[in-house]
């Protein structure tokens, strides 16, 4: 089969399994995850040939592999829509498809595939728990299986095609399509326990505040599209000419070019996505969701799609920019990233549950994507957005594990009041959950950046060296944003894993299935491996030993390869240190908590870790300065005062200024008047008549008699006028 | 078949009617009698529509079919009929919606006679709007289709609710939304009529097609009423046309008909309302308006796109307050059209700027007849599936519902499927229209558009608040057990609409080359340069 085909086919088995699952399969549990996982399996080879052709090809940058086809006929000519696969997408092609189908996998095992139903468990709700009696006739608290099990699977493999539509579609519209639809299955997986009134909150808010991005994604879709009468990513930004007319035109709009507003309007949708400030508040609810969600939105898929847009269109972003001066769109761009990576590392300090640590991690390693892309550094990014999405998959699941082991314990106990989720409740669990321990610690020192060993040393450091040569003030707080990283992530696995257990649940705790602990040996080792795929050449001793790979692959995506930062000891250095730093200063002061007691950082920070904790009170402010005034509009503006008030006001005036003048004429006219006049008429009549009806008596004898008399009184008439003859 | 090559048109226009008269003669029970029948009356426009959809050459310009009789000779008035690929396309919408609409009033119990009979005299009076090619023609049928309507709503709506008039009169809802609907669609209708009688006196006919030609070139008037110059006649007939119409798209600030009648009406009458009737405005718009008018629809273009606007941004926020889930929906639609005014009020102005590319225009207008077509869709749709639980709840108060989801998996899928398709999702059709629409008159209108936006993101509030309250949520234990499943002939009601939905946000192609066709060559006639 030729590549291109393929690439087409790469989208199609998800959607199928989704179909298949919600029209025909949805009450076998068993056929259900079957279709979906094999799918993701179909999917995966798919993008693994078509990857291993990408490698092949040499000049993939120049001949990508592309199709195109007719899709709106308009006007004259026909909007076409098409795949391709230049060394950007190749890439995220990859680990899409790795993350994507160890999730599948993991998700048999997290929805508790094989265990009895629960005793009280209802759809929408996650599983409670069954009681099974076993052979010496002991009762034992289980694991139940989730209600809604097929449902999951067809939901994230509507997900997965969301995804892979996106990575392999070769213009914006159809992009936006997959971005689109997985917005939509975010919607639905956070909202998966839609009966808790927390997770539907949850739910909407991720599909509302991404939508505020959308929406100006839509125009400057809209923009482009009208600008340069294409959205084919070759035709815009492998076309030097395209990029010189959008960079040199000016849009009359904060002194922006026309490509400079275009990309600003693209990355407001990607700051809604990847949740960077300030439309990050959605990330963290979004950990309403089961656990896998959390890794397919959180990680492998969808906040990526956000970084994978603007590295997409990064051409567009720099095409007035000429390697010197940032242009202004650059400076919003970097310094929104830097803020965000700072800021969310700060919050991340002081939270308690172990998903929301990860996810305020998210987006600010997601800040460390975009500051990327704000000071040049294209490749960097890149980099990072593929090693974060192995790593934080990762952290995802084993954090799920962590929960699944957790709520073993809680069965134990009965006691449903304890939070299984929060940090302050585990301890020790290294030796009840060893594999987990092990992966959650590759996946923590990866995303602290531990040096040498680690993914994600190499990809932050890159990060950090592009900064340091251009953008100093980007460097200093991105490497503040490092030390918080490694500190919370100490934090995080010491409070969980090591010392004592500070609750019976967490003495309880159960290592989890195979179907579990697969993905996460997996993932572990690209959490390692992917980092040595890109060392520079620059490096002291290991430099040019290992390969420079990736730069020099992804580079090529770009009609000019970028150039890649020379080696300094500095941001090396400094990198080492934060995350050395940060790891030690993390196990230091969290080492000996014992159960009951308080974080030790509260009374370090005081009232400013009440702050922390309250996410610098996001939510409140959001609240009282956008959603109540909206429904107030909505309630209270449009619908009673306007609608109601105005606007029937002056209709329902109008109808009764018309009864007015209907009752006038009536009353004045009518019935005076006219029904007077024929009233008059008729009851003169009827008088008349009234007065007559004493003669009409019906006897003949007295018609007789006055017949005789006016007979008598016309003969005496006429004889007495004309006398007699 | 080259007789119904010849009067294909005349036939799919008068079935309803003529099955109407048959079913008049027949006795009023059995009712199933009535139901099948009206049912299967209703499918032969439909077939032949489609006949008509691949027998139509869509690479002609112009009208085809056309049909034409002396019908009033005294004034020049013709009965002429014609296809072109704008009304071809409305044309398939209404023969598809209305057996479904039959079929979603299998559940009516009550006079089940004169309600079929009634709703196949509606779908005559809409069609005939479509095909007609005469000024006269087209307003006969135009004021045809609101007789039915106005008893559908007034003799089957909702038999709660009251309103309070000015003075503090109450009044029953129902027969408060009929009068609502009646007289202000009458009251806009006389403008309308007075204009055509002024284009027909003036121009000695009334054939659109020789109108076109005739009228918007016309600097002369010969019989000038209070000696006005003709520029201000023709703005004045121009505006009473777009106050009839611009009341039935609705658009702001004439839309508070729309959701008290579409809240009163029964199911299926708000499908067929929100479905056909409101596209008669939007056609009128681009059949009548824009060719008629040229100059006139330049001129004002920007004040209709802000009304458009307005009503896109007030329809959302209207939507987004409701408690009462029709009224919602209703609310939608004003929304939803407001993207239909707003193409066409962009191509109006692109019409008369040399400097603007005629792509951007033709774009807009094949996003606004799209986005007909998928409103009539999404909306009758979303519509009957509030009748479906209106049905069985006999409660339509979004806070009586409450995490229905595991009674009703079914319902609430097809519920999330639907309104999803409403919101705009893309993936499915109402997507394609609104981009299309967007991207035109983003080059046209950047600010309007810029603006409408609030509207599409207040389009998402509203839509979730509707199935989070029915579908989410702690489950209301009163309903468990009291709730039964969507059924099979409901399911066969809304499967057609669920599969062109998604057929249509994928590969467009089909409806779009014709609509398309249609667009070009309106826009080409209409342009000033």
């Amino acid at each position: 089969m030729a590549p291109e085909t393929l690439v087409w086919l790469i989208p199609v088995p998800p959607l199928l399994a989704f179909f298949l699952i919600v029209l025909f399969t949805n009450r076998s549990k068993w056929l259900s995850h079957t279709i979906a996982v094999l799918a993701a399996l179909l999917s995966f080879a798919g993008s693994m040939w078509v990857f291993v052709q990408a490698l092949q090809n040499e000049h993939l940058g120049e001949s990508p592999i592309e199709s195109i086809i007719n899709w709106l006929p308009l006007g004259e000519s026909w909007f076409q829509i098409g795949v391709l696969i230049d060394p950007l997408s190749a890439v995220t092609l990859f680990f899409v498809a790795w993350t994507v189908l160890m999730i599948f996998i993991y998700s048999v095992g997290y929805h508790n595939f094989g265990q009895p139903q629960g005793d009280h468990d209802v759809p929408g709700l996650p599983p409670h728990g069954a009681s099974v009696v076993d052979e010496q006739g002991h009762k034992h608290r289980v694991l139940s299986i989730e209600p809604l099990y097929s449902r999951f699977f067809a939901f994230i493999s509507l997900f997965a095609f969301g995804m892979y539509l996106l990575v392999v579609s070769n213009n914006l519209l159809t992009m936006f399509v997959g971005w689109e639809i997985m917005g939509l299955c975010s919607y639905l997986l956070i909202g998966f326990w839609f009966a808790k009134p927390s997770a539907r909150a949850a739910a909407i808010k991720a599909f509302m505040t991404t939508r505020i991005g959308d929406v100006f994604m839509l125009l400057g879709i809209a923009f482009l599209y009208s600008a340069t009468g294409t959205l084919n990513f070759r035709d815009i930004l492998y076309n030097e000419n395209v990029l010189l007319v959008l960079g040199e035109t000016p849009s009359g709009f904060l002194g922006l070019s026309v490509a400079g507003l275009i990309g600003l309007l693209l990355f407001i949708g990607t700051v809604g996505k990847s949740a960077q400030f300030p439309l990050h508040v959605w990330l963290p609810d979004a950990m309403e969701g089961p656990t896998p969600v959390s890794a397919m939105i959180h990680a492998a898929t969808m906040v990526s799609a956000g970084v994978y847009a603007i590295l997409r269109m990064f051409p567009l972003i720099t095409a007035d920019f000429h390697g010197h001066e940032f242009t202004p769109l650059m400076i919003i761009i970097g310094t929104i990233g830097a803020f965000t990576a700072l800021f969310a590392s700060t919050i991340a300090v002081a939270q308690n549950d172990i998903k929301r640590v990860l996810a305020y991690s998210t987006i600010s390693q997601l800040g460390y994507m975009v500051a990327a892309v704000g000071i040049g550094a294209y490749v960097a990014a890149a980099f990072h957005l593929v090693t974060h999405a192995f790593f934080k998959a990762l952290l995802f699941l084993s954090s799920g594990s962590v929960i699944h082991g957790m709520e073993h314990g809680v069965l134990h106990t009965d006691n449903h009041h304890l939070d299984p989720q929060n940090m302050f409740n585990m301890g020790g669990l290294r030796k009840k959950m060893p594999v987990t321990f092990w992966t959650f610690l590759i996946g923590g020192f990866s995303l602290a950046g531990f040096p040498l060993v680690t993914a994600g040393f190499w990809s932050k450091d890159e990060i950090l060296t592009d900064a340091f040569l251009h953008a100093p003030l980007v460097f200093w707080t991105l490497a503040g944003a490092a030390l918080l990283t490694a500190f919370y992530t100490m934090r995080q696995i010491t409070l969980t894993f090591l010392g004592e257990p500070r609750t019976p649940e967490a003495e309880h705790a159960h290592e989890t299935p195979w179907t579990m602990i697969l993905p996460l040996v997996v993932l572990s080792v690209f959490a390692i491996g992917f980092g040595w795929v890109g060392v520079p050449g620059g490096f002291p001793v290991l430099g040019h030993r290992l390969p420079e790979w990736f730069q020099e692959f992804v580079g090529e995506t770009l009609l000019v390869a970028p150039e890649l930062p020379a080696f300094n000891w500095i941001p090396l250095l400094a990198s080492i240190l934060v995350s050395i730093g940060g790891l030690s200063l993390g196990w230091l002061l969290y080492r000996n908590v014992k159960a009951g007691q308080s974080d030790p950082l509260q009374n370090a920070l005081g009232s400013l870790y009440r702050v922390l904790q309250n996410k610098y009170y996001f939510d409140e402010i959001y609240q009282f300065l956008f959603v109540k005034p909206s429904i107030w509009i909505s309630d209270v503006l449009v619908s009673e005062i306007i609608d109601r008030g105005i606007i029937d006001g002056f209709l329902h005036f109008l109808a009764y200024i018309s009864g007015v003048i209907g009752n006038f004429f009536r009353n004045a006219i009518d019935n005076p008047v006219i029904n007077g006049i024929g009233d008059f008429v008729g009851e003169t009549t009827k008088r008349i008549g009234f007065a007559m009806r004493v003669i009409q008596t019906g006897k003949i004898q007295q018609y007789m008699v006055i017949s005789l008399v006016i007979i008598f009184g016309a003969l005496v008439y006429f004889i007495s006028s004309v006398g007699l003859p | 078949m080259g007789l119904i090559d010849n009067y294909l048109l005349s036939l799919i226009l008068f079935t309803p009617a003529l099955g109407a008269l048959v079913l008049v003669f027949l006795p009023s029970e059995p009712r199933s009698l009535h139901r099948w029948g009206a049912l299967l009356i209703s499918l032969i426009p439909l077939a032949l529509t489609v006949y008509l959809w691949f027998q139509f050459d869509r690479s002609l310009p112009g009208f085809q079919f056309e049909e034409s009789a002396i019908w009033y000779e005294a004034i020049q008035s013709s009965y002429h009929l014609g296809v072109d690929g704008l009304s071809l396309t409305m044309v398939l919408l209404t023969t598809l919606l209305t057996p479904l609409s039959i079929l979603a009033s299998f559940s009516i119990q009550d006079r089940v006679k004169p309600y079929m009979v009634l709703f196949l005299f509606l779908e005559t009076g809409m069609l005939g709007v479509f095909l007609a090619l005469d000024l006269l023609i087209f307003f006969v049928f135009y004021e045809v289709g609101l007789v039915p309507m106005f008893f559908l709503i007034n003799q089957w709506g909702s038999e709660y609710g009251e309103r309070t008039l000015f003075g503090g009169v109450k009044v029953q809802a129902r027969t408060y939304a009929s009068f609502k609907f009646m007289i202000y669609t009458m009251g806009a209708s006389l403008g309308l009529l007075l204009a055509i009688q002024l284009i027909g006196v003036t121009a000695g006919t009334y054939d659109l097609v020789r109108l076109v030609e005739i009228w918007p070139s016309l600097t002369v008037i010969e019989q000038v009423p209070l000696a006005l110059p003709v520029s201000t006649i023709k703005s004045i007939a121009f505006w009473a046309f777009v106050v009839a119409f611009a009341l039935k798209v609705p658009v702001w600030p004439f839309h508070t008909w729309l959701p008290d009648a579409h809240t009163e009406a029964p199911t299926a009458g708000s499908m067929i309302l929100a479905g056909v009737l409101l596209k008669l405005g939007g056609y009128g718009f681009l059949r009548l308006v824009l060719p008629l008018y040229p100059t006139e629809s330049y001129q004002f273009a920007g004040a209709l796109a802000f009304l458009a606007v307005m009503a896109i941004i007030f329809g959302a926020f209207g939507a987004f307050g409701q408690k009462d889930f029709k009224r919602l929906v209703a609310y939608s639609s004003i929304n939803h059209m407001g993207f239909v005014v707003l193409g066409i009020a962009a191509a109006a102005f692109a019409a008369g700027s040399p400097q603007i590319d005629p792509l951007d225009a033709n774009i807009a207008l094949n996003g606004a007849v799209l986005q007909m077509f998928n409103h009539g869709l999404s909306a009758a749709g979303m519509f009957f599936l509030v009748g479906v639980i209106y049905e069985r709840t006999h409660t339509r108060n979004l806070e009586d519902y409450g995490g229905l989801f595991p009674l009703i998996p079914a319902y609430g899928g097809i519920l999330i499927f639907t309104a999803m398709a409403s919101l705009g999702l893309p993936g499915l059709n109402g997507f394609i229209s609104e981009f299309l629409v967007v991207r035109g008159a983003w080059a046209i209108f950047p600010v309007f558009t810029a603006v409408a936006m609030l509207g599409l993101l207040f389009t998402g509030a509203y839509v979730l608040k509707g199935i989070k309250h029915v579908l989410q949520g702690p489950l209301n234990e009163k309903w468990v057990g009291h709730l039964s499943e969507i059924n099979t002939r409901e399911i066969f009601v809304i499967a057609p609409l669920m599969v062109l939905m998604l057929q249509l946000g994928v590969w467009p192609a089909w409806l779009l080359d014709v609509i398309n066709g249609a667009m070009t060559a309106l826009f080409q006639m209409n342009a000033l340069f």
